[in-house]
């Protein structure tokens, strides 16, 4: 009988076979599927459910650590990378479990045994959620947003964006064609958008620079399709000076 | 100049005359150090030639006893004591000029030789500094920690179910790492040698990416033995995987074309898939190319050899060699 489930998402299919290989010896681990890339991985966690999965860092379009900021209910992780300074340093602070390719059947034996353990304790994702909110915080500055629609994955250019607002736990990212949700706070948009492009003009907003069309003192300023979005005193002293009024 | 004045107040020149004299003298010798500056400038003599410099100094170590001679002759033609003594110490005047022509020429010479020398040695400083740049960063570029580790990942894979395709893929690596290692910089290889190079490195990343990675090569025959600086495609083709790679899924082909041009010139284009949307500008990407573009300029001092161009969602990259 079969007691885990796991999903192994890597672009190099030979890196995945040699997942396989040394999983034969682990009767009681199922793979549920195999995927080739970030995008196939989100559907497969959906449709599977994983108790844990194998992930590569590197990958196409979108890397290992975005798969997992847009994952709703991530499951456990266990990263296959080959080489990769900073990953590294977090996974270690972390006390997440890494596998350095290309690595031995005995490294593989001690990585499922660790996770058998954990899988087993009272909360398995405590600390994933901390640790993917803190490596996407080391990124200097965003240069693209990765968002989920129903069951699809975009990549969203940061010039898409209309405006973003706060939305429970949520953020709302506005786009002419859509809108978007965000497990995130206004605090990491505001600390990882170029504040020269990026103004928090409420505590509830955050607008594009470039995207203000008139400024309707003091409560409001008007987008250029029209939106009006309220401004507090500080964001419209903030949006004087980075306009240079 | 004072003790030039109290010398010939000595031997009895009325003071005003003495310093007429002195000063004219003196205001020789500025002239002259004037005019050898200027030359030296423009011609820094070698040890042979110095020869030249002396008759220099020697002409106008004439010139300017014979002008002040004439002058102060001219100046007092009524002073008849002072015209015996002019007369008495041409001679000696033209002693002191060659004396303080040769101490000017000499000064100055070395003056300049010393700036000249601090001026060579900081160039060489900085070719140095430029070329120790180009060997570190393609000793890193060669041992790119993803690329060799990936490949040993792959290796092991292949070690349990394929044992034959193992031991082939640890050859080609080999192969494609000595090749690496025992390249000079600045050596030149021909198209063919250097294709051979850029074939393992090919081979070893299709058997990592499998059926996603195609490659195709365009050779114009008559350009195989053409030649080009060792290590140049590999890490633009690398790049190109890179991009294509990571910014599209599905299958990808990277197409290199060789062509040359009237014999003058190798002209080289390497081609990816490329999606503008998410290629992250932030990822570095661009480092390899600006290295290649370098080491050109250092070896042909010429900053167009590597063109770029996106067109219809490919990325193209343009190299010419000069033959």
């Amino acid at each position: 009988m079969k007691n885990y489930s796991c999903v192994i998402i890597d672009d190099e299919p030979l890196a995945r076979s040699i997942v396989m290989e040394y999983l034969q010896d682990f009767k009681n681990i199922e793979v549920k599927q195999e995927c080739n890339d970030g995008f196939e991985g989100v559907k497969a966690i959906a449709l599977h459910q994983p108790d844990f999965i194998f992930l590569d860092v590197q990958m196409p379009k979108i890397n290992g650590f975005e798969m997992l900021e847009i994952l709703e209910n991530a499951p456990a992780v266990i990263f296959t990378t080959a080489f990769d300074a900073y990953a590294m340093k977090a996974f270690e602070a972390h006390a997440m479990d890494y596998l350095l390719k290309p690595f031995s059947k005995e490294r593989f034996g001690k990585a499922i045994e660790k996770m058998m353990k954990h899988l087993q304790s009272a909360e398995p994702n405590a600390h994933l959620e901390k640790f993917s909110e803190e490596t996407a915080a080391s990124e200097e500055q965003l240069t693209r947003l990765v968002v989920k629609h129903h069951q699809t994955v975009q990549v969203l250019n940061l010039q898409d964006i209309l405006y973003l607002e706060a939305y429970g736990d949520y953020i709302k990212i506005h786009t002419a064609q859509q809108t978007y949700l965000k497990k995130k706070t206004m605090g990491y948009f505001e600390e990882h958008l170029n504040s020269k492009d990026f103004i928090r003009v409420h505590r509830s907003y955050i607008i594009p620079t470039q995207g203000v069309q008139k400024i309707d003192p003091p409560d409001f300023v008007i987008l250029r399709n029209g939106q009006k979005i309220p401004v507090s005193r500080t964001g419209y002293n903030k949006l004087k000076a980075t306009l240079g009024l | 100049m004072a003790i030039y004045t109290y010398v010939l107040f000595d031997f009895a020149v009325p003071f005003k005359i003495a310093l007429v004299d002195s000063f004219i003298t003196h205001l020789s010798f500025t002239f002259s150090a004037f005019l050898i500056h200027i030359t030296l400038k423009y011609y820094q003599p070698t040890k042979e030639n110095i020869f030249y410099m002396r008759i220099w100094a020697l002409l106008m170590a004439i010139g300017n006893t014979a002008v002040i001679v004439k002058g102060l002759e001219f100046l007092y033609s009524q002073d008849l004591a002072y015209q015996e003594f002019i007369s008495k110490s041409v001679l000696l005047r033209f002693i002191y000029q060659v004396l303080m022509m040769m101490i000017i020429t000499v000064i100055q010479w070395m003056a300049n030789f010393l700036t000249e020398q601090k001026s060579l040695a900081e160039h060489q400083h900085e070719n140095e500094r430029i070329v120790k740049e180009a060997e570190l960063y393609n000793l890193r570029q060669q041992l790119q920690p993803h690329f060799l580790f990936n490949s040993l990942n792959s290796i092991s894979a292949l070690a349990g179910s394929k044992p034959d395709q193992a031991r082939r893929m640890i050859e080609q690596l080999s192969e494609f790492l000595r090749h690496t290692l025992r390249k000079d910089d600045k050596q030149l290889i021909s198209l063919k040698e250097e294709l051979y190079q850029l074939d393992l490195y090919l081979q070893i990343e299709k058997v990592r990416f499998g059926n996603r990675l195609k490659s195709t090569v365009v050779l114009d025959a008559s350009c195989a033995n053409k030649v080009m600086p060792a290590l140049i495609l590999q890490p633009l083709v690398e790049n190109a995987i890179k991009f294509g790679l990571y910014d599209t899924l599905g299958e990808v082909e990277i197409v290199v074309e060789a062509k040359c041009a009237a014999n003058q010139y190798l002209q080289i284009q390497i081609s990816n898939p490329f999606d503008s949307l998410t290629h992250r500008q932030t990822a570095g990407t661009g480092f390899g190319l600006d290295s290649i573009k370098r080491r050109l300029y250092l070896l042909y001092a010429n900053n167009d050899l590597v063109q770029t161009e996106i067109k219809d969602q490919q990325f193209i990259v343009r190299l010419t060699i000069p033959q």
